[in-house]
């Protein structure tokens, strides 16, 4: 028997009911959104369930949304069933100003350079994580840059002046 | 004269030697640095520092319409950009619910396919000279050059390719690049089979690499990894079979696997993938030859907002220069929308999430990068094993720093 997504959903519904919201498809792969400390329980039970068997981490990474007051940021899952070969992705939300998250890096090795790198970029505080520190920016650079308030330069500025580069 | 000369704290007393492998080390293949505790020359620990090439592409892509997106692909594996230039086009076309023609496929699959014989190719001789055989790197050299010339006679590169559009490719594959391939399908067999024989069967080879940086199944599931290496510790993982894209499913190979995912079997692996990859192509060349008449002519699919027209009708026709100016001026908008998308990279599953909010350019955009992923197993790999078997594990995970670093 396949594994679908109802399956899923009637599963996950079933151990955390009315915690997980926002039930989508897009595309095909189902998506939840669930609360921030409720991450490392539901990634242990898609773990561990006999039918649900999402044992690879396929990626992890933040969004920023800046309007999304008090939930700025946004940590992805993406789990996959090699067995049933099925695709599942959950989110959880934050408060920029107290960004953390429980880490995943007991129940996924892989989990390390991926929580380290959203780490970087993001400033996502994963609480458990042996190593914390930046992976591909600058050992003393204090911001994180892939915040939406760090735009890439405006290719139409004309404030610049600079004679080789100009624009 | 010993003042000048600022030495760590506890340096001298310490038992161990402190070895920098890298950023700029011949072994390392790639701008990354590995501080190696060494007792004698047995590696203690092994401490990794990536991101000496990181150039933003994920914070770049959030300023740029989805077609000026592909050149930052090619510079992720380069030994393979191809894949990444086909990966990144076919997760346009899945946001945009583009259906390509089947002939588009089976000339996306003949690239890409021939871009991972060139990246196999790069990572098993490279293991043969780090184990001390350099003239199998240098004989194959040349031909690889023969599958550079194909992309340059496609789309005018060879390196950083830029290969296809969102849709398909820029133009028709021209007689002289089937020839080519026709050259290349004729001549490589024969060369594979002496490089394999070379070393498949070399004592020196196989004592060397046997039992040299071996991981299991399942700690290399937990670690993330995927590709030949995964394959290599015996997991028949394959997005091409699990996810088939671009009419993978027409296909007949198989997917090798290994038993104990030590350097030996990662180098069978890709060595296998190489002979299936020129069978998948040979069946790709037959199917697109079965095209007659105006089918033979289609190498793109209908997407006019995304595709650029062609000049002589940009010149004659309105809704021609309507389209080239909106696609040139990034103002094509896409649809909301999210999508992860994968295709089998060189070095494992190569995924794009985009996050597309109704702009012109991803809200965000994230490369899900194999090597970045399975590298931090390296410390793991080579504990307690010598210092020369860390550089040979390196080279047989095919570690291209410019994917690491995205």
């Amino acid at each position: 028997m396949t594994l679908t997504n109802e399956t899923i959903q009637l599963k996950l519904t079933e151990k955390f009911p009315d915690q997980l919201t926002d039930w989508q498809e897009p595309y095909g792969m189902l998506t939840f959104t669930a609360p921030a400390d409720l991450n490392l329980k539901i990634l242990q039970f898609l773990y561990d369930d006999a039918e649900l068997r999402f044992q690879f981490l396929t990626d992890l990474q933040a969004v920023h949304y800046p309007d999304n007051k008090g939930a700025e940021l946004a940590v992805v899952y993406h789990l996959h069933n090699l067995v049933d070969n099925v695709r599942i992705r959950f989110k959880i939300f934050v408060d920029i100003e107290k960004p953390d998250v429980f880490s995943a890096t007991a129940l996924y090795r892989s989990a390390n350079h991926m929580e380290r790198e959203t780490y970087d970029f993001f400033g996502v505080n994963f609480i458990g994580h042996p190593n914390l520190i930046r992976i591909l920016n600058v050992d003393d650079m204090d911001y994180f840059p892939m915040r939406k308030q760090y735009p890439v330069e405006d290719q139409s500025r004309i404030d610049k002046d600079d004679e080789m580069f100009g624009r | 004269m010993s003042d000048h000369i600022l030495l760590p704290e506890g340096s001298i007393e310490k038992q161990t030697t402190t070895l920098n492998l890298g950023p700029t080390h011949p072994a390392t293949h790639g701008v990354f640095q590995n501080i190696l505790e060494l007792d004698g020359e047995r590696v203690m620990k092994s401490t990794s520092t990536i991101g000496y090439i990181h150039r933003a592409f994920e914070k770049i892509a959030e300023r740029r319409p989805l077609y000026q997106i592909t050149p930052l692909t090619d510079r992720l594996n380069y030994c393979s950009s191809p894949i990444n230039n086909m990966g990144w086009h076919i997760t346009c076309e899945k946001l945009l619910g583009v259906q390509t023609p089947k002939r588009v496929d089976y000339l996306r699959v003949i690239i890409m396919e021939l871009a991972r014989i060139s990246d196999h190719l790069i990572c098993n001789s490279i293991v043969g000279v780090d184990s001390g055989a350099f003239s199998g790197f240098l004989y194959v050299m040349q031909y690889r050059e023969l599958i550079y010339e194909i992309y340059e006679e496609v789309c005018g590169s060879r390196l950083t390719t830029t290969i296809g559009r969102i849709g398909g490719f820029e133009r028709n594959f021209t007689p002289a690049a089937f020839q080519k391939l026709e050259k290349f399908l004729k001549e490589y067999p024969k060369v594979l089979k002496e490089f394999e024989n070379l070393f498949t069967r070399n004592r020196i080879f196989m004592d060397r690499t046997i039992g040299c940086g071996p991981i299991s199944a399942e700690r290399a599931l937990n670690y993330g990894f995927t590709g030949p290496n995964l394959r290599a510790a015996g997991v028949d993982y394959d997005v091409r079979v699990h996810t088939p894209y671009s009419s993978y499913q027409d296909f007949d190979f198989t997917v090798p696997v290994g038993t104990t995912g030590d350097c030996y079997d990662r180098f069978l692996v890709r060595n296998e993938e190489m002979w299936q990859s020129l069978s998948i192509i040979e069946q790709a060349f037959q199917k697109v030859k079965e095209f007659k008449g105006a089918d033979a002519e289609v190498f793109h699919a209908d997407v006019p907002a995304y595709y650029l027209p062609e000049k002589k009708d940009v010149y004659t026709k309105m809704e021609a220069l309507i389209y080239h100016f909106k696609i040139v001026m990034g103002e094509a908008e896409m649809p909301v929308g999210e999508v992860y998308s994968s295709v089998e990279g060189g070095n494992g599953e190569l995924g794009f999430y985009l996050i597309s909010d109704g702009g012109r350019t991803p809200y965000r955009l994230h490369f899900r990068r194999p090597c970045f992923i399975y590298y931090q197993a390296f410390e793991e790999l080579v504990k307690g094993g010598m210092l020369s078997d860390a550089v040979i594990t390196m080279s047989s995970l095919n570690l291209i720093a410019g994917e690491m670093d995205a």
